[in-house]
């Protein structure tokens, strides 16, 4: 049998090429790849490393069920009419037929009752968006308090925070869509709340429903910006977010052999892309399930809009319940300068004070910065407890935006409580006020008592809840060592550094200006940092255990003796182990 | 490990900041990989082989389900002949639902179980680009600058930006016909624009939705009736819901003695019969929820209070200024009739509402 040389290298080599057999997907990927070159920008990318926590997915929701909202808003689109135009309803549903509505609200209805699947797509449309915003917010929350926001991640954090913001705005001109009576009283009050802006108001009320409220065109235009601008904001921002990610490489806790330059995880192919994967299955099957089983904006209940009627209990969708909230309680100031009419019952609570805290949460990564001046870069997370006045602040706009969410529902809380709605009124009027405060200062101790715990853990050891009586008949709390792992973890942290104002020149050499704005920024780093418990040190950490050993030294007679405890935790035999073990 | 080690307490400190105090425990390294029950059993590894393959067959029957109950179940005028319920949405869902849901517990599950689970290491690098690349961008940059010849011929550069700023106007010029200003839509006579309304001298004051007139005698003390200008229901459409959106009032009648006529305002009522903006001086919603014995009317919206027998007077919430009042008289046939229009802008302030 002669040899066949056309599978012969035409070179000196001293073996013959074998060249693989030809497969068809690689051949498929040569033939992109010359055109493409895609080999090269994935080499290093299919093998990249993810670490593994479970709050890492929070955001992870929020971008599958944003896929789900794009899939599911397609669907819906081949039927909903975006015409304000009257129609006689003529569809399935009885109560209603016969009676004269928008073509938007037919169309819904159709959707919902003549539409096999129409309902389904409506109901995971409608919960896909509460988990998108919802999720948005637990993210943001997760990245606030576990320092994931700090340099080089601040530009994610404002692009994150514009996601919310249009996030917030997207679910509003949606739920608006169907032209119900509930959404056409939210867009009646959003009449009211462009009126109330000085000078331009009215003007901006007449360009947007295209003269008097409500005109027909409200609906046509909140379609336009509903499913194509806002959608193509949200799918740049999202695709810049996440390139960041992968420029930036996922932060990670840190632990052993995770330290601030490494990153230390599953490789994206196949193990991440995996869960991924099916993390994304399992967030568009639980939104098919809620929209399944939970019912959620059943426009049919409502009716058409009508700008006489009005039903209680009418609250716009619970993202937007803040605001709402702040409306109702704000005091009804209205002012006349000139002739001219100033809102501030609504200017107040709605034009102002949402993009000012809105501002003021974009901003939080710079003002911080600012006042710690850190320029190092940061990979590493920290529990909320290691930095007691970011939790505390978090937890203080938490708490303001709660309140506010909560006197939004002010009249379901005066029924289903049997309160008075004055009262809750005034109450949150102070509370908004002086509940943050209050939960500011709770947070704050709060950390530092958990970090002094932390603290006497390294120091001392944990408590193993076994009380020894000593010959004089004092009690004693018997303590042992934490592994060298948890010591570890608990000590991987940054030493925080106070700022001390100097009008002489700073670390580089050149002359501090602003001196006055030094000052403030050394009150800020002291309220910040002064009372926070540091982690010991080396020496600290020698001093205790050499305590400790002095104090073992002393029950040294009772190790393997029956008063060591052990016996008593089930776990452990007593034979062959000290005190000092190896825990 | 070796590599890790190099890193363990690698100074992540810059030189701006005081050397760093020494870390009280040194870095432990990363821990030995353990192994998963499956990957020393076969025996395991098979059964979790088993598990994922049975929910990838089980979404596929769930998807064969959905399938089913789309033409199986049906909607319209028989969507809740299923156990009273929505019978075809809640099988779609539920199907669809478990057939996703299986495959992404079944795809994290080999993930788990049966994916290698080693752990791996990958370093960072600075965010920043170094500053030899720093260096050559802004050489280009200044390359590029200088061949453009900006820097010397300043009359190109200016009359460029004076010719990209002013395409600002377009975007702001072809916005403008969105809609017409309230000026040019104002027409008293039609009742059209902020300030104006159907109401007009006689024009009888009928019962929404059906329309009749209403004569004094016919309420009784704590009635509240919804009504609109007589003529409405002649438009339709756009025109109907704009007129109702300012027309809308409540007519009540009270104890003519338990009424605190504003001033000017005495003969506004009528044998207890007094009539106010139905639309809220707030942001608009119509107000609906009335108190008979204390004449306290809310809006379910944001809860501000009128005193109707006070004029309207906002009693508690959010509302700045109290409902506008009709002024009420009879015709020659004794229905009521509006002496006039409206004397101020009904519903939500604006900046020139005063004007």
């Amino acid at each position: 049998m002669s040899i066949d040389t056309s599978k012969v290298a035409d070179s000196n080599s001293t073996s013959a090429a074998t060249p693989a057999k030809p497969s068809k997907v690689g051949a498929v990927a040569t033939w992109a790849d010359d055109r493409l070159g895609l080999g090269t920008a994935m080499k290093k990318n299919l093998r990249k490393v993810f670490p593994d926590h479970w709050s890492f997915m929070l955001g992870e929701i929020a971008l599958w069920s944003f896929v789900v909202l794009l899939l599911s808003g397609v669907f819906l689109t081949l039927w909903y009419v975006p015409s304000m135009g009257e129609v006689e309803y003529q569809g399935s549903y009885d109560p209603l037929r016969g009676v004269q509505m928008s073509e938007a609200y037919a169309s819904t209805l159709k959707l919902s009752f003549d539409v096999r699947g129409g309902l389904l797509m409506r109901q995971m449309h409608h919960w896909a968006a509460m988990l998108f915003v919802a999720s948005m917010m637990v993210h943001l929350l997760r990245v606030w308090f576990t320092g994931a926001f700090r340099k080089p991640r601040e530009i994610n954090w404002v692009i994150g925070s514009v996601l919310l913001l249009m996030g917030t705005l997207e679910g509003f001109t949606g739920y608006s869509l169907p032209d119900d009576l509930l959404s056409g009283t939210g867009i009646r009050a959003a009449d009211g709340f462009l009126k109330a802006t000085p000078v331009v108001g009215s003007y901006m009320s007449f360009f947007l429903f295209g003269g008097e409220f409500p005109g027909d065109a409200i609906i046509p235009r909140l379609y336009t910006i509903h499913v194509l601008l806002i959608p193509g904001l949200l799918l740049g921002l999202i695709a810049a977010h996440m390139l960041l990610l992968v420029y930036h490489k996922h932060t990670q806790w840190p632990g052993p052999g995770r330290t601030n330059d490494n990153v230390v995880g599953y490789p994206m192919l196949p193990v991440y892309a995996a869960k991924a994967g099916g993390f994304f299955f399992i967030v568009f099957g639980v939104a098919a399930f809620m929209g399944g089983l939970l019912s959620i904006n059943p426009v049919w209940k409502f009716g058409p809009y009508d700008p006489t009627k009005v039903t209680a209990g009418s609250q716009p969708d619970w993202y937007m319940g803040w605001p709402d909230g702040l409306l109702r309680i704000m005091p009804g100031w209205e002012s006349e300068i000139f002739g001219y009419t100033i809102s501030w019952n609504v200017m107040v609570p709605i034009l102002i004070t949402p993009l000012v805290m809105w501002g003021l949460l974009t901003m939080l990564p710079f003002i911080d910065g600012w006042i710690t001046k850190d320029k190092r870069d940061h990979h590493l997370l920290y529990r909320p407890r290691d930095a007691p006045t970011r939790t505390a602040v978090m937890v203080a706009l938490m708490t303001f935006y709660g309140l506010a969410w909560a006197a939004g529902g002010n009249d379901i809380i005066a029924v289903k409580l049997h309160l008075s709605i004055n009262q809750i009124t005034y109450f949150m009027r102070v509370m908004v006020f002086l509940g943050p405060v209050i939960a500011f200062m709770i947070t704050k101790r709060w950390c530092i008592s958990l970090q002094r715990h932390d603290r006497d853990k390294l120091l001392h050891g944990y408590e193993t809840g076994i009380i020894m009586r000593s010959p004089e008949g004092g009690y004693s709390e018997r303590h042992l060592p934490i592994s060298e792992t948890e010591a570890y973890r608990l000590t991987a942290r940054d030493r925080d550094e106070v700022f001390v104002a100097t009008p002489q020149v700073d670390e580089n050499g050149v002359a501090a200006p602003g001196g006055k704005l030094d000052g403030v920024r050394a009150k800020l780093s002291t309220l910040m940092f002064a009372d926070n418990i540091q982690k010991p040190t080396r020496a600290e950490l020698e001093e205790a255990h050499h305590h400790a050993e002095h104090e073992h030294a002393l029950t040294a007679a009772l190790d393997g003796h029956a008063a060591d405890g052990h016996q008593f935790d089930g776990h452990h035999a007593v034979e062959g182990e000290t005190l000092r073990g190896s825990h | 490990m070796s590599d890790l080690e190099k890193h363990d307490d690698a100074d992540d400190h810059d030189e701006h900041l005081p050397a760093p105090i020494e870390e009280p425990i040194p870095n432990p390294g990363l821990p030995a990989h353990t192994w998963r029950p499956t990957d020393v059993d076969e025996g395991l590894a098979k059964r979790a082989e088993r598990q994922v393959s049975l929910m990838f067959t089980l979404s596929a029957v769930c998807t064969v389900i959905f399938v089913t109950s789309y033409f199986v179940f049906d909607i319209g005028d028989n969507w809740e002949t299923v156990g009273g319920l929505g019978a075809s949405n809640i099988a779609l869902g539920v199907s669809l639902g478990l057939a996703l849901m299986l495959i992404g517990v079944g795809v994290i599950q080999w993930a788990r179980k049966l994916m290698a689970d080693h752990e791996m290491v990958e370093m960072r690098h600075p965010a920043r680009s170094s500053d030899e690349d720093r260096a050559a961008t802004v050489e280009a940059l200044n390359a590029g600058f200088d061949e453009s010849a900006l820097r010397e011929r300043p009359l190109i550069r200016r009359s460029l930006v004076l010719a990209t700023g002013v395409l600002l106007a377009p975007v702001v010029v072809l916005l403008r016909d969105l809609g017409p200003t309230p000026g040019q839509v104002a027409n008293a006579a039609e009742g059209k624009g902020l300030k104006n309304t159907l109401w007009k001298k006689n024009v009888r004051v009928v019962r929404d939705v059906i329309g009749t007139p209403i004569r004094p005698g016919d309420l009784q003390i704590g009635d509240l009736v919804n009504a609109v200008p007589d003529g409405i229901f002649d438009l339709e459409g756009v025109e109907l819901q704009v007129a109702k959106a300012k027309a809308a009032v409540i007519v009540v009648k009270m104890e003519p003695d338990e009424i605190k006529p504003g001033k000017g305002r005495e003969d506004w009522s009528l044998d207890g019969v007094i009539c106010y903006s139905k639309i809220c001086s707030h942001v608009g919603c119509p107000i609906s929820l009335y108190e008979r014995t204390t004449h306290h009317v809310l809006c379910p919206c944001h809860q501000s209070t009128f005193d109707l027998a006070d004029s309207a007077k906002v009693v508690f919430g959010p509302a700045g200024r109290p409902l506008p009042q009709l002024p009420l008289t009879v015709d020659d046939d004794g229905y009521l009739v509006a002496q006039s229009d409206f004397t101020e802008p009904v519903g939500p302030s604006y900046w020139s509402r005063s004007k």
